[in-house]
């Protein structure tokens, strides 16, 4: 067994849990709070990427970029919700598909409409393209750990704001009784939607620190969309301890799957057998442990308490 | 008056069905949404510009050509298919950047009895026991490319080498040809999930810890973009060389320069086609790309205009008799027409027999980035399929 090699796989499905976790935390803060099935979350993710590409040619760098670009990705979550998502909220989770599958076209054809359908290549600063190493041999790309910090201080800022701040107070109230929290003088209009927009500025946020590794490209929403909602099926809708444990599970499953599937099953076939089934089995198997959690404890692993 | 307006409808309509009879009807299925759609679109203008140098027409016909957008999948691409066969009734359908949207849509072409021009994907059953007579490639089959690249690792001295490419049609050929003519030990292969997986730090990892002295890796399209910036992130430049094969091409070139991510520039890659090839065809063709576009042609472009150009050498054989399926065929057989590679023939399944080029990545004459020949690597090669094909 290779130490070093299993070392580098785990920090490189931790950083991709993370940045699941991102995507996964504004989807179920959106369909745990405000019952919502926002199909479209994955578009935001793209709409934040492209706004952070082209802000970082304008402003020369990818960082500063970033911080315009995630209050402006904010306002395109609260544009949606005041103009899309919050006359949907009344009707059943059927019709929240359909409206958000249409807003998935609307804003994929505007991207390639604005940006042109090639796609932006990112450039990053120089003192975060290169490598560190860990110790010998264990080598990681510099932004990669930037991901993992990024992600790590988004989870510590969630759980501070949702169990310490009466913003978080009012949210937890709203989640469990929204007559009520009304009913008391809160504006729970205004409280939905300022969740919608900090769940929209953390799938852009995920989106723009994707874009560096990848691109920002028109339908990298949906290539993220469907395992962001394995992520918040896994550790219970609606719980943000639930989906941060899931994303690193599924992270973790997906990189190591990808990287030891295939030697494993060497032991059992022929070298031929096990390269063509391994990639095979390894796309499957966070899918597996979705019906093994639905199966067994339909809830999810962590589901919220209220509710 | 009555009369005369049954009179002019029926004037109209008979003049409408000469009409008709007086175009050749191209269906063009081609990748217009999603990421992807920057490689149709690059089509798109190449067919464009192939009509507007026949000055609209094919012989005595006008040409009227349909784009259908296959959107990524083999299921959509089947449809488009189907609707341009059936409901358009085309005379030649061209196209297909995808070999598993090639694979689903080709019968739907072939049982209908009408002329299949694969613009791109060359994915083996239809080079070997699913050849047909009225299937023509003005690509290449998937393994030829690779096993160019096979050859130029031998002449490097490359002793092993770790494979990564995608889990799918083309990427199982892209494997089995470097397999097939590279000398030295294949240390590890990884088959990636396509074409959702974009992110590769675990296959990178691997093939850094296997100790392999190059990397040989497949990624079409916008895989190709995410996998070079991965592949300098992680800094393997120095220990382990990157090879590939459709991976880099004049559609990333353009947002790498933007990026300035100078690592591109020396990377090298084996094609059947270069810019810099020197015939007048391909002179015309680049020149007149970037007049119109303001880029360079990529090699996607460059085989969507000679397959244009290979359906017009068919129309005019038989001087517009669209019926005359034998006449058409024969003339395509024979290659005669001007291909911006240069001068081709056809194997007995209708794959190119051709030359392979290794293309090294340069910044051009006006600073923007482009490629050159740096040898040729194989003259006249045709796929290893042929003999599986029961075409004499």
């Amino acid at each position: 067994m290779d130490y070093t090699l299993l070392f580098v796989q785990v920090i490189n499905g931790v950083q991709l849990g993370l940045l699941l976790f991102l995507v996964a935390s504004g989807l179920t803060l959106v369909f745990g709070i405000l019952d919502f099935v926002n199909l479209a979350h994955g578009s935001i993710y793209m709409i934040g990427a492209f706004i952070c590409a082209s802000l970082t040619f304008y402003l020369g760098n990818f960082l500063l970029a970033l911080l315009v670009a995630l209050p402006l990705t904010g306002l395109v979550g609260y544009a949606i919700e005041r103009f899309v998502a919050r006359k949907l909220y009344e009707k059943d989770h059927l019709d929240h598909v359909l409206g958000t599958f249409g807003l998935i076209l609307v804003l994929d054809t505007s991207a390639h409409l604005i940006w042109g359908p090639e796609g932006i290549s990112v450039p990053l600063p120089l003192w975060l393209d290169g490598q560190v190493e860990i110790f010998e041999g264990a080598v990681i790309p510099t932004f990669r750990l930037l991901i993992i910090a990024t992600g790590l201080g988004v989870a510590a800022g969630l759980v501070w704001l949702v169990n310490y701040t009466r913003l978080g107070m009012l949210i937890r109230a709203g989640a469990s009784n929204r007559t009520m929290v009304s009913a008391l003088g809160i504006d729970i209009k205004t409280l939905f939607a300022l969740v919608f927009a900090l769940g929209s500025m953390m799938a852009g946020l995920a989106g723009m620190l994707i874009s560096p590794i990848t691109e920002a490209s028109i339908g990298m929403g949906g290539e993220i969309i469907i395992t962001a909602f394995v992520v918040i099926i896994v550790g219970g809708i609606g719980s943000m301890k639930g989906a941060f444990i899931a994303a690193i599970i599924i992270g973790l499953i997906d990189t190591l799957g990808r990287a030891f599937l295939d030697s494993l099953f060497e032991l059992v076939m022929s070298e031929n057998a096990a390269e063509t089934a391994a990639p095979a089995v390894s796309a499957m198997m966070i899918y597996i442990l979705m019906a093994i959690i639905l199966a067994l404890r339909p809830q999810g692993l962590f589901p919220p308490k209220v509710r | 008056m009555k009369k005369l307006i049954t009179a002019t409808i029926a004037a109209t309509l008979l003049a409408s069905t000469a009409l008709q009879a007086a175009e050749v009807k191209i269906g063009f299925v081609t990748t217009l949404t999603t990421g992807a759609a920057v490689i149709g679109k690059d089509q798109q203008n190449a067919v464009n510009l192939a009509i507007k140098h026949m000055g609209g027409k094919m012989g005595a016909l006008d040409i009227n050509l349909i784009f259908a957008d296959d959107g990524f999948k083999p299921e959509t691409g089947k449809q488009a298919t189907d609707k341009l066969v059936k409901q358009d009734d085309v005379n030649f359908v061209a196209g297909y950047i995808w070999s598993h949207v090639l694979l689903a849509s080709r019968k739907s072409v072939l049982d209908a009895g009408k002329f299949l021009i694969s613009a791109n994907a060359g994915p083996s059953p239809v080079a070997g026991k699913l050849c047909h007579e009225n299937f023509f490639s003005s690509s290449w089959q998937n393994d030829q490319t690779p096993m160019a690249m096979g050859e130029v690792l031998n002449q490097k001295g490359v002793k092993s080498i770790y494979v990564i490419a995608p889990n799918y049609a083309a990427g199982k050929n892209m494997v089995a040809g470097v397999k097939r003519t590279f000398k030295g030990k294949i240390i590890g292969t990884d088959m990636t999930k396509w074409p959702s997986q974009l992110d590769f730090s675990a296959e990178l990892a691997k093939a850094k810890a296997s100790g392999a002295e190059g990397l040989f890796v497949f990624y079409p399209g916008k895989a190709g973009g995410a996998f070079m910036k991965q592949y300098q992130q992680a800094g393997l430049k120095a220990t382990l060389p990157l090879y590939t094969t459709f991976t880099v091409d004049a559609l990333s070139l353009p947002k790498f320069q933007a990026a300035k991510f100078n690592d591109v520039l020396g990377s090298q890659f084996t094609q059947q086609w270069d810019p810099t090839l020197d015939n007048e065809q391909n002179k015309r063709f680049v020149a007149d790309f970037r007049k119109e576009y303001g880029t360079y042609p990529s090699f996607y472009a460059a085989q969507a205009y000679d397959a244009i150009f290979l359906i017009k050498s068919a129309v005019e054989a038989v001087k517009g008799d669209l019926k005359n399926m034998d006449g058409m065929r024969a003339a395509m057989k024979s290659a005669n027409y001007p291909s911006v590679r240069g001068k081709y023939t056809y194997g007995n399944n209708h794959m190119p027999i051709q030359n392979f080029y290794l293309r090294e990545v340069i910044a051009g004459a006006d600073g923007a980035w482009t490629t050159k020949v740096v040898k040729t690597v194989y003259e006249g090669h045709q796929d290893p399929y042929a003999k599986d094909c029961a075409m004499k």
